[in-house]
Formats: C-alpha cells, structure tokens, sequence
C-alpha cells in the first residue's frame, strides 16, 4: 500500500484507531477466537468441567442427520432465493433500461424493499399466506389448492423463498440497471447496423458485458440467503414445520440459546465462518478478474 | 436510438407494471389490514378496499400497544431510531478516522491494524452468536443502548471506502495545508471532512437502514421491553399465544415499521444508490 505525503507523529495516528480496533479485538477477534477454542471443548450436563475433545464436535455434527438436513435446507434455500431474485431483477432491469418514458418512475417504484427489514418482510408474505386469513391462501384455496405452510415443510420453504427474493429483487435491480447504463451505446447499435435482432444482440453483447456484475451478485446473493435471512425464517416459521426451514444460521442460533449445546453450537459457528471467509475469498480473488470479456 | 417502438415497447411496460404491482401488493395488503377493524380482517376473504379505523388502529399501536404487548410502538420507534442513528454516525466517525490514520501517517503496526479491521468483514454477528453475546453480557452492557448499538459500530466496509477516497485527493492539498502551518487535525477538518461530504450522505443512507433493520442482534440483547426496537415489536405481538393476534394494530406497527427507512431511500434516492454501489467495490 502507497504511503503518501503525509504527517509523523508518534501518538496521534494510535489514537485515531484506537476506537475501531478495540472495538474489533472485543467484540470480532476475541469472540472469534473463542467460537474456535468452544469447538474443541466439551462440557459436562452440568456446566461445571469442561475438556478437550479435539475434532469430536466436528465428528458429531456432521454425522447428525439434524445437521445435514440444515445443509440440505439452506441449499435449497439460498440457490432458490439467489436464482429468483437474479432471475426476476435482470428482467426488470433489461425492461427499464429500454423503456424511455418513465425510467425513474419505475427505479423509485422498484427500489425501496430493500429498506424494509427481512424480519418485516416475513411478516408481510406471512400475513399474505395465513391459512385462515391470508388473501393470497383463500385465492389458492378458491383455486383447490390448500394451503398451510404450517402443516407442509414445501410450502413453509416456498414462503420463506418468496418473502426472501422479494426483499433482494431491488438490490439485484440497481446493481444490473447500473451495470446495463455502463455498456457503451455504440457497442449495441453497431451490431443493430450488422443487422442483429433484439434478441441476438441481448445474448451475444449486453449478457456477455453484464457477467462481472452477475458473478458479484450471485456471491452476494448467497451469502445474503445464508446469513440475512435470519430475521425472515424466525418470524415466518421458526425453523419448522418439522425443521423444513432450519438454515445453518437458525440452527446456530437455536443450538446456542434453546438448546443450550455449546460445544456444537460453536462448531457450528466455525463451519459458518469458514463458509463466509470462503465466499468473501471468492468474491475479491475471482469476481473482477476471471470474469470479463 | 434503435428499435424504440412498436410491441416490444408495450410487453416491456407490462413487465415493468407487473413488477411494480407485485412488489407492492404485499404492503398494499397490510395497509388495507391497517384501516380496518378485527372483525373484518378475519372476514375471509379480507376486503382490499381500505376501510375506515386508519387514525384508531394507529393510535392504539402508537400510544398503548396490543393487549397481550401492552408496550406503546411509540416508545419502540424511538429506541430504534436512537439505534439506527448512533450505528450510522459511530460507523461514520470511527471510519473516517481510522481511514486517516491508516492513509495519511506512517507509524508501526498500521498493516497490521488494517488487516484487524479488514477481518471484521469475514465474520458478521451470525457466525459468532454465543461468544459475542457471552461478552457483552460480561461487560453487563444488556439491556442497553451501548451494549445494542458498539458492538456493531466497527465497520470495515466504511473504512475500506473512505481509504479508497482519500487516496484520490492530491498531495498538493495536504503540501499546500502544511505551507499553510495547519497541523493533521485541522487538515482532516477543514479539507477531508468537507471534501467527503457525499461519501458520509451516501454512507449514511445504508447504515441507517442497516442498523433499523437489525433483528437478531436486540433479539439477544435486549430482554427488556422498555428496550425493544420497533422490528422485535412486531415478533412479541405476533407471539399472542391462544389470543387472538389483533391483526389491525400489528398491521399498523408493521407500517409503522417500515415508513422511516423508506422514506430515507426514497427521499435520499441518488445518495442511496452512489452508497449501495460504492460500499460494495
């Protein structure tokens, strides 16, 4: 990193990062490191000795059909939510960016889920799907479709799969709407000139030219349905019916303060660790140099 | 321009207007809930036509709560708020300075503390949930402000945009500052402070959001309900047990809810989306 110009003083630059780092040592590293060190301890019912166990924990969690049936369902989970709301927002992003009249009526329009919190939005899918009340389950019903997400695990994992794409559809949108402006016009009449089709020109030049940010977006996509939606599965479904929606993130959580399980629930927490440093790895390694054109 | 007319344009504003409208059906559901009376909320099929119990429903969520919940949302908008407020003006001030230092002065150690912040990126609140609670609850900081919104301050994104910033400002500035006889604190108030005015609105519009939104963090810090945000309100309501949920209240705390951060993307538009797209470079 360039050092630039600047000023030598022996005190002030320790001062001027002193609030983030000491912030960061108690309450990043320290609890970090503590998640590590849990994962190789195991304590006794009672909380009163503990011991080293090695990679037991690991052993035990991943031999727990509990466990893998949580990898299973944040699978599903993220792929369905990160493949909706990519899919659903390049729509929408290739249509304003072709319509002239209207544009920033529609971005405004488009934009403002990504304020609401996913807790928020849980509760407005939930209210929409209520078995006795919802509008959308008596339509569905009406239909000869019923509807319990509080009896069926497919249809819980579907409203939390909804209520989760909706609140990133808008995210998605700026990112590929931002990225479609920055593609120069020249590019795209050029091959109208050579005498390609509307559809031609959408595969061959502008998807191409918009894979950077595609890439970027899936990654943090995935991280979003692993991590985000914490606050929908809680309020929607709590994880059930019969643990149809326990991602990784939830499982953590209820290990950790329901069930009391320090050692796996530590474990636990590495493996999730591992899994963001990998995708942040991922994320700055590749995204900008592996894919462009 | 090419091929601006004809059917494609028509299928396009479909997409468009079938977008929009599927995307605000949800909210327009729970506004019609909001003006209505119980009793015609449970109706099944419920009316989508607003009815006329808006200013009742909330005033009864503002100022009294639910019955099972009897905690005013007005008293949960304003601990939400101070939470949203100090989370985005800690991240902002801790940031900028520790930005500065890293950039502009050359002392032991800096790589090192830059990697600590860099770190903070890899490991949000989900993954370290217990040893994270363990400490705030050892530093007895539950149930209250400090303990809800510091462990949350530390921002390496916010670090890592300004550092990108300062980098771009010429020498000749800081040259022309110590010519001048101005010390590094006056140069970081009068020239980087003013000169980052965008990036802080920017920044500002997304960690406002960021820190009304948080749901599991006060979900483990907060047991008292005079503490609760306005996101936790609307759980413990839902939470009714065999009573009924009143559906109308809890509708008007949802938009309630949602009002003060959309307002903030609505309104801040354009500082929105330079932030959104910035802080993720």
């Amino acid at each position: 990193m360039r050092v630039r110009v600047g000023y030598s003083n022996k005190v002030l630059p320790y001062i001027l990062v002193a609030p983030q780092v000491i912030i960061t040592l108690v309450f990043f590293i320290w609890p970090a490191s503590q998640a590590l060190y849990q994962s190789v301890q195991r304590q006794d019912p009672f909380g009163l000795r503990t011991r080293f166990v090695g990679l037991d924990n690991f052993a035990a969690i991943l031999e727990d059909p509990g466990y893998l049936n949580s990898l299973y369902v944040t699978a599903i989970f993220s792929i369905s939510v990160a493949a909706l709301a990519l899919g659903l927002a390049l729509l929408l992003a290739v249509s304003a960016d072709r319509v002239i009249r209207g544009a920033t009526a529609y971005k405004t329009l488009l934009i403002w889920p990504y304020a609401v919190a996913p807790a928020v939005a849980g509760v407005l899918w939930m209210f929409l799907f209520n078995p006795t009340i919802g509008s959308v389950a008596f339509a569905l019903k009406a239909l000869g479709y019923d509807w319990n997400h509080l009896l069926d695990g497919n249809q819980a994992m579907l409203l939390v799969v909804l209520a989760a794409t909706w609140k990133q559809i808008s995210y998605n949108f700026i990112f590929f709407l931002a990225g479609l402006q920055a593609i120069p016009k020249s590019l795209i009449e050029a091959a109208a000139i050579d005498g390609a089709g509307r559809n031609r020109r959408f595969w061959t030049i502008i998807l191409p030219l918009l894979s950077p940010t595609a890439f970027f977006l899936l990654v943090v996509n995935v991280v979003y349905a692993f991590f985000d939606t914490f606050g929908i599965i809680h309020s929607v479904t709590s994880g059930g019916p019969a643990r149809a929606t326990e991602i990784l993130v939830y499982k953590v959580y209820y290990d950790a303060f329901e069930a009391l399980d320090l050692g796996g629930s530590a474990a636990q927490s590495v493996i999730l660790m591992a899994i963001v440093i990998s995708l942040t790895v991922v994320q700055f390694r590749y995204v900008e140099r592996r894919v462009h054109y | 321009m090419i091929e601006k007319k004809g059917m494609g344009t028509w299928l396009t504003h479909a997409v468009l207007i079938l977008g929009v409208l599927t995307v605000a059906f949800p909210i327009y559901v729970t506004f019609v809930a909001s003006s209505l009376t119980l009793r015609e909320v449970l109706d099944a099929p419920m009316t989508l036509i607003p009815g006329s119990h808006l200013v009742e429903n909330y005033r009864t969520a503002l100022f009294s709560g639910t019955r099972m919940n009897a905690t005013p949302v007005a008293g949960m908008l304003l601990n939400s708020l101070i939470m949203a407020l100090v989370i985005a003006s800690g991240k902002i001030v801790i940031s900028l300075l520790s930005a500065f230092a890293v950039v502009y002065f050359r002392f032991p150690l800096r790589m090192v503390f830059f990697w600590m912040i860099f770190i903070t990126l890899m490991l949000p609140v989900e993954v370290r949930i217990l040893p994270t609670f363990k400490v705030v609850s050892d530093l007895e900081m539950l149930n209250s402000f400090p303990g809800l919104t510091i462990p949350l301050i530390a921002s390496a994104t916010a670090t890592f945009l300004f550092r990108q910033f300062f980098m771009t400002i010429p020498d000749e500035l800081v040259e022309a500052s110590k010519i001048d006889g101005a010390g590094p604190m006056r140069f970081f108030r009068d020239v980087l402070l003013p000169l980052s005015r965008t990036n802080i609105a920017a920044l500002f519009v997304i960690l406002f959001i960021y820190g009304w939104n948080q749901y599991l963090w006060p979900l483990l810090i907060t047991t008292d309900h005079r503490m609760d945000t306005i996101v936790i309100g609307i759980r413990r309501m839902l939470a009714a047990g065999d009573d009924q949920i009143e559906w109308p209240v809890v509708m008007a705390t949802t938009m309630l809810a949602m009002i003060p951060p959309v307002l903030v993307v609505v309104v801040m538009q354009r500082w929105f989306v330079k932030g959104l797209v910035d802080s993720e470079k």
